[in-house]
């Protein structure tokens, strides 16, 4: 075999991943400082893509330690963030910004 | 108001911690610190462009143009942390007989400069721009008057600078010939950390999918949050529940520069 073909394997292996489009969408909505819906149901075991709306005119940041992420959504404006898959269970996300009023939970079930 | 000053604490925690660090590992290099504020400087610049741009960076890639972004700027950074170590440990020979010679280090890591530079300037310019949106939004939603954010900015900011300072003279009393060795050892675990960083957007924006799960979760014993979990994230890259991948990066990211500057600083101090 030679190594270009061995190269290209590799390359066509780890490219593969990104064929698989996420099918699983949440819309999530910032609004006066509050997350919209404040509970999020997605099934267990999948990966999740977050369409997060800020449509306050202050920036927000999408922050989860146990979903481990952390995202800046500028005032206005549309991120996308994938999570999971994930196992059953709760997980806190907050507004790292105005954390006293952006909180919700992704609940994987 | 506390709230603000506190956030930009945090953003500025990191950057300070990162410039203490390296501060210390090149202090007896002549014009060191003209090159560290340089770097400094195009960061807190390069804040304001970036900050400027980011609604329209928010849009690209379908919506993960900001990982782009990041992702650039942290493997940037982690190329030039590389490239500092293994260019000090190629050197090691010349730098040994400088310092018997002149009683001194002088020349340590002089030629490398340029890249600590750089990666000071992308260190702060990830930090600064996030900082910059931040305050800009609080400003201009006018719940809080603009003087009252600008100073618990400025006392964030300075509370970060300080707790930088800090480690940069604790460094400073160690003594000169193990303090190569604990820099050495230090900026390998920034270049993890940068790497950890790197993995988690590279998951957040799905480009890639493996080991996706936490290696672990210790944020009931020390979480992200705590000022101890605030300052061993800048100092070590803790993360209270890195996923496995940012893990792996971590590990392969310092061993693998770690050991590359073992075997160069060898073959180099034996020819």
């Amino acid at each position: 075999m030679n190594k270009s073909f061995t190269y290209a394997a590799i390359i066509g292996v780890l490219l593969t991943p990104l064929a698989h489009a996420a099918d699983n969408e949440v819309v999530l909505t910032i609004k006066n400082h509050q997350f919209a819906p404040v509970e999020i149901k997605v099934p267990a075991n999948q990966r999740i893509k977050l369409n997060v709306h800020n449509q306050d005119n202050t920036p927000e940041e999408f922050e989860s330690h146990s979903l481990n992420r952390e995202k800046l959504i500028p005032a206005g404006t549309k991120a996308v963030i994938y999570i999971g898959p994930l196992k059953p269970g709760r997980y806190d996300f907050f507004g790292e910004f105005n954390p006293s009023t952006a909180k919700g939970v992704v609940i994987a079930e | 108001m506390f709230g603000t000053g506190l956030i930009v604490f945090r953003e500025t925690l990191e950057a300070a911690l990162f410039v203490g660090i390296v501060a210390a590992a090149t202090q007896s290099v002549a014009n060191r610190t003209r090159w560290l504020a340089l770097g400094a400087a195009l960061g807190v610049l390069g804040s304001l462009l970036l900050a400027a741009a980011m609604e329209q960076i928010s849009s690209w890639a379908n919506g993960v143009g900001q990982d782009l972004v990041t992702v650039a700027i942290l493997g940037f950074a982690l190329l030039m942390l590389a490239w500092h170590t293994i260019w000090v440990s190629s050197h090691a020979r010349e730098m040994t007989q400088d310092a018997r010679r002149l009683g001194s280090n002088a020349a340590e890591g002089a030629g490398s400069l340029w890249a600590v530079a750089l990666a000071v300037a992308m260190t702060v310019l990830r930090e600064g721009a996030e900082t910059v949106l931040f305050v800009a939004g609080l400003v201009s939603g006018g719940t809080e008057g603009a003087g009252s954010v600008m100073l618990s900015a400025v006392i964030g900011l300075m509370l970060g600078v300080a707790v930088g300072w800090l480690i940069y003279t604790g460094l400073g009393k160690v003594q000169p010939r193990r303090l190569f060795g604990i820099t050495n050892v230090l900026i390998l675990l920034l270049a993890g950390s940068l790497a950890s960083q790197l993995a988690r957007t590279l998951q957040q924006a799905d480009w890639l999918h493996w080991l996706s799960d936490n290696a672990w979760d210790s944020s009931s014993l020390l979480s992200n949050d705590s000022l101890l979990g605030m300052l061993l994230h800048g100092v070590v890259g803790y993360d209270a529940s890195p996923s496995q991948l940012q893990v792996l990066f971590y590990l392969l990211t310092s061993v693998l520069i770690g050991w590359s500057a073992r075997q160069i600083r060898l073959r180099s101090t034996r020819a």
